[in-house]
Formats: C-alpha cells, sequence, structure tokens
C-alpha cells in the first residue's frame, strides 16, 4: 500500500508527500465545507441552540420528537410530494421528447434549443415570469379564455391549486436538463442496433422499449435520483415565488426560516438531519436496486 | 440517426402528432418568456390597460430597461456576479484537477480511504447542510462578504472533482512517464502535461460551474445580505418590495438577466449541451 505501483519508488520525504502537496487544499475545503457541517448538524440537533449564545444545551432527541409530532412541521414532507409527481411526468416527457428528436425531424435544433434553455434561466428571473404568468386574470387566465374557459383563478394564492402550480413551474425548468441527459444518453447507442432491428421488422415503439430504454438505463436511474432530492430540496422557486405562503412552504423553506429567521438552530439542524437521511436512503435503494454495471468510479 | 419514410395514413398521423407534440411544447415554454418581454417594452399605462397578451404599441420602447438597469443597480450586480464567478470557476477547475491528478497519478497511503471521502461527499446536497456551513463561514469572519460564495462554490462542489477524475483516467499513463523520464518535476507534468490534456473536462466544468454561480440564488441570499454586493440574482430579486405592483420594470429586470444567457447559450449550443451530457454521466 505505501509503495507506488504505477511509479517508481519515491525517493525520500519530498517525493513520498507530493500526492498530499496536491491534496492539501483540496482535502482542507471537503473536511472544511462538507465533512464538519455534517457532523456539527448532527451534534446541533441534540441541542437547544439559538445559533449565537456560547452554551448550547443539550436537549436529547427532543427536536426530533417536535419535528415528527408538530402536524405543521410534519407537512412540508406532503408539499414535496407535488414536486415529486411533477419530477415523474418530468421524467415521462423527457423520454418521450428525447426519443422524438434523436431521429429525424424538421427543426430538430431549434425544438433542442427552446426545451433544453429554461434550465440555464436565472431562478429568481424564472420566479418573476411566472409570476407574471400566473397573475389573477393574467397570461395563464388569459390563454385560458382564449380557449373558452373564462374566469380568474388564484393560481398562487388558493391553497388548493398553490403547489400545482409551483410544481408546474419545476417541470418548466427542469424538463430541458432531463431531456438531454436522454439524448446524449440515446445517441450514445449505435445507430446500427436500431438498422438491425428495423430490418427484423421491430416498430418504433419495439426499439423505444428494447433497445433505447435499456440503453440508456444508467442515465434514467442518474435523472430519479436528482428527481427525487430535487423534490425534497425545493426552495427556490417557491421561496421567491409565494415565500411559503398558503401552504406552499417547503423543507429547505421551513429550515431557513426555523435557523435564520426564528434562530431555532437546534429544530432546524434536526430538520436537515432528517432530510439528508432521507436522501441518503433514497439514493442507497436506488443503488441497490439498480446497480450501476460497469461503471465504476475509480 | 436512421431516416424514417412515413408509408400510408397511419405512419402519416403519427408524424402530424409529433410534430403537434413539440410545438405544443415549445409554445408552453416561451409564451410565459415572450409575454415578459411584451410586458417589458409597455409604458405603465399600457400595461395597466391592456392584457398579457396585447402586444407593446412601440416595440422599441426601452424606458423600463433603463429604469431597471439603473435603479435596480444592474450594473453593480454583473460586476458582482462576473467577480465571484472568475474566482469560482478558476477555484473549481484547479481544485478538481489537482485532486484528480493527484488521485489517479500517484500510489500512497490511504488513497482509498480519500477517494471514498470524496466520492461520499458527492451525495451529501448543499441545502441539507446549511445551517451549520452557515456557522462555519460565520467564524471565518467571511459573512457578508464575496469570499463567502467564492469559498462556498470552490469547496463544495465535489461533483466536478468526480467529473476530472473521469477523464484523467483516459489521459495514458505514458505521457507524464516520459515526461518524467526527462526530468520534469510532479508540478510541472501537472502544468505542462496533464492541464492541456484535461482541456475537454475543463470546458465542462466551467460550462456547468458558470450556470449555476450565475444563477444561484441561494447562497448570495444567505450569506451576502448586504445590497452593495449584490448579485445578479439577489439584485433582481429586490425587485420585489420597491417595484411591487410595476409589471413592467419587474419584467425588463428579468429580461436583462436572461438575455446574457440566452446569447451565451446560441454562441456556445454545442458545446453546452455536451457539457451537461457529459457532466451528468461521466
Amino acid at each position: 500500500m505505501h509503495r507506488p505501483t504505477r511509479r517508481r519508488p519515491g525517493r525520500g520525504l519530498l517525493a513520498r508527500s507530493t500526492p498530499w502537496l496536491f491534496l492539501a487544499v483540496p482535502l482542507a475545503l471537503l473536511v472544511t465545507f462538507t465533512y464538519t457541517p455534517v457532523f456539527s448538524m448532527l451534534f446541533y440537533s441534540l441541542t437547544s441552540w439559538d445559533g449565537f449564545s456560547p452554551q448550547k444545551e443539550f436537549v436529547g432527541q427532543a427536536n426530533y420528537t417536535e419535528l415528527f409530532t408538530r402536524p405543521d412541521l410534519f407537512q412540508v414532507f406532503f408539499v414535496s410530494l407535488f414536486y415529486l409527481a411533477s419530477g415523474a411526468v418530468q421524467m415521462v416527457l423527457a423520454l418521450y421528447f428525447a426519443t422524438v428528436l434523436s431521429f429525424h425531424v424538421r427543426f430538430r435544433n431549434f425544438f433542442k434549443g427552446v426545451l433544453f434553455f429554461p434550465y440555464l434561466v436565472n431562478g429568481v428571473a424564472i420566479g418573476f415570469v411566472f409570476l407574471y404568468f400566473f397573475q389573477p386574470g393574467g397570461t395563464l387566465d388569459s390563454v385560458l379564455g382564449l380557449f373558452g374557459a373564462r374566469g380568474d383563478h388564484l393560481w398562487l394564492g388558493d391553497p388548493q391549486l398553490v403547489n400545482w402550480s409551483l410544481a408546474s413551474v419545476s417541470l418548466w425548468r427542469y424538463l430541458g436538463l432531463n431531456f438531454v441527459l436522454f439524448l446524449g444518453a440515446i445517441q450514445s447507442v449505435p445507430g446500427e442496433i436500431y438498422e438491425a432491428a428495423e430490418l427484423d421488422g421491430a416498430n418504433r415503439w419495439h426499439q423505444v422499449r428494447h433497445i433505447v430504454l435499456p440503453g440508456i438505463r444508467p442515465v434514467v436511474s442518474l435523472s430519479a435520483i436528482l428527481v427525487v432530492s430535487g423534490s425534497l430540496s425545493a426552495f427556490e422557486i417557491p421561496y421567491i415565488m409565494t415565500g411559503g405562503a398558503n401552504g406552499s412552504t417547503t423543507f429547505v423553506i421551513q429550515t431557513v426560516k426555523l435557523a435564520f429567521q426564528f434562530n431555532k438552530v437546534g429544530l432546524a439542524s434536526a430538520a436537515a438531519v432528517v432530510l439528508l437521511a432521507v436522501v441518503l436512503l433514497t439514493t442507497w435503494i436506488q443503488r441497490v436496486l439498480v446497480p450501476d454495471e460497469g461503471v465504476e468510479l475509480v | 440517426m436512421t431516416t424514417h419514410v412515413p408509408r400510408g395514413f397511419g405512419a402519416r398521423s403519427a408524424v402530424a402528432a409529433k410534430y403537434l407534440s413539440l410545438v405544443a411544447a415549445s409554445t408552453a415554454t416561451l409564451l410565459p418568456l415572450a409575454v415578459v418581454l411584451m410586458a417589458a417594452l409597455k409604458t405603465e399605462p399600457e400595461s395597466a390597460a391592456g392584457g398579457p397578451l396585447t402586444p407593446p404599441h412601440d416595440w422599441f420602447n426601452l424606458r423600463n430597461f433603463e429604469v431597471a438597469f439603473s435603479q435596480g443597480h444592474l450594473l453593480r450586480a454583473f460586476g458582482n456576479t462576473a467577480f465571484i464567478l472568475a474566482f469560482s470557476v478558476t477555484g473549481t477547475v484547479l481544485i478538481g484537477s489537482m485532486t484528480a491528478y493527484a488521485i489517479d497519478r500517484f500510489r500512497f497511503p490511504f488513497r482509498r480511504l480519500t477517494i471514498s471521502l470524496f466520492l461520499l461527499a458527492s451525495l451529501v446536497p448543499g441545502v441539507t447542510t446549511q445551517v451549520a456551513t452557515f456557522q462555519i463561514i460565520n467564524s471565518f469572519g467571511m459573512f457578508n462578504s464575496r469570499w463567502s460564495a467564492i469559498a462556498l462554490y470552490t469547496g463544495t462542489d465535489i461533483v466536478s472533482i468526480v467529473i476530472f477524475l473521469q477523464f484523467m483516467r483516459a489521459i495514458p499513463v505514458s505521457l507524464d512517464e516520459a515526461a518524467r523520464i526527462d526530468g520534469a518535476s510532479p508540478l510541472r507534468i501537472y502544468r505542462t502535461v496533464i492541464l492541456p490534456l484535461l482541456k475537454p473536462a475543463i470546458a465542462t466544468v466551467v460550462i456547468v460551474k458558470g450556470v449555476v454561480v450565475y444563477n444561484d440564488f441561494y447562497v448570495p441570499f444567505l450569506y451576502m445580505p448586504s445590497p452593495e454586493l449584490g448579485v445578479v440574482s439577489t439584485s433582481l430579486y429586490s425587485f420585489k418590495g420597491p417595484y411591487g405592483a410595476h409589471w413592467e420594470i419587474i419584467c425588463a429586470g428579468a429580461v436583462l438577466v436572461i438575455v446574457p444567457t440566452l446569447v451565451v447559450f446560441l454562441f456556445l449550443q454545442r458545446f453546452i449541451y455536451n457539457g451537461f451530457t457529459r457532466g451528468a454521466t461521466k
């Protein structure tokens, strides 16, 4: 282990410490900004700390109990379900458009560009664009009016509608990313396979079912992880558009408010630990269900 | 890929359905942006009177852009963003490539452990640890300075390290061995052999990172609340208060923030697609 295998054996201390000279800064940053926060967060979550007082009183699992027993705190998990649903729709649509645009289509690059562009747009700008879009009597109501459905709706003010509206903004924003990932994966499947399949009498659906889907499985499972962790950590769009009003508070909005407005760092840390645990658990389950065959990281 | 020749009625209606779905999706994508552009070109009484779908009287009315740009301090915002962008992107490239070089080209004690530490960290989403990260930034005295954002963007981007590791493996070891035999030091090999060969990875990381930094709201909003430090996102966000009902100004601000992205996208389209596909799958 301590002997270099690819290179000639190092001569002396300087040679042996070379990799560490390159790794010093990256490792320092890694420990400072990833591992220290994870561990100190675990510790804060067991205290009733307010974020600035010198003493941190140990309260055990009290924060966790509060989190799981107060319905108003717990309901943010249900809000994630809206984003999860929109994420599922997003994946299906992205897969559809990626398949369609992999084959010959007129104005292919135009459609590609249009579908992908929203992903590159600034989140605050998107928030404003859709605040304007969802105004009562605004764009959406006017467009619906053209189709005969008159009337103004409180798309963002009605607790029944607000999460659907916000989750559809996420759909608009992230569809393009999934689309481009799928498109790249589909295009890495060699074209001859399709030609061979066509000669064997396979129609487009057969090709999608038996060539495209198995060929891009790793990317589909990657984007499933992104969808799950994205729906749990939804923040920008709902925060900018509603500030969490009318029942649109997400997990991250709540954590930020608890920690930075109400100075409940202990409780906020417990919430963050739960979020982290859920994300890690999903990733792990996904790894078990869909192992990355052949994708060895290092 | 394959050219599909439509035959018969079924095939023709399938083609029609395909184009219909593409046009519908494009409309749904472009309509919200188009109405905002129209709103930005309207005068105040005009935007109060007409619906959002009525086009502006004067397509060259740039008044709102002037107001948004000067009163919204967008020049300062672009400056702050550029500053943070330059340092974060450079830092990310250096950190990622150095890590990849050390891990892939050297065998040393705790190498496996080091790799696992980086890989494991890539599973931790930044938003989840923010409460504790805030305390660290605060204890360094970086709160309310541009260095907080730079440190966070540079120090928490494990994904770029993983991208660099993937690319690094594709560079033949014989190249740096040759340089080594010629007497080059490891630092020199890194600078003159490895970095130039990592160009595709650097392009990928610059693009992916650039998009993230330009668009991020969370980090500057939490760590740089002072108005002088406003970046593009937070400066635009602050339009919400003073221009509350002045949609023509808010829309003009949004357009001003989107336009640079659009220009870069149109010029670098192909590289941007590649960047994202590689960034996520490699």
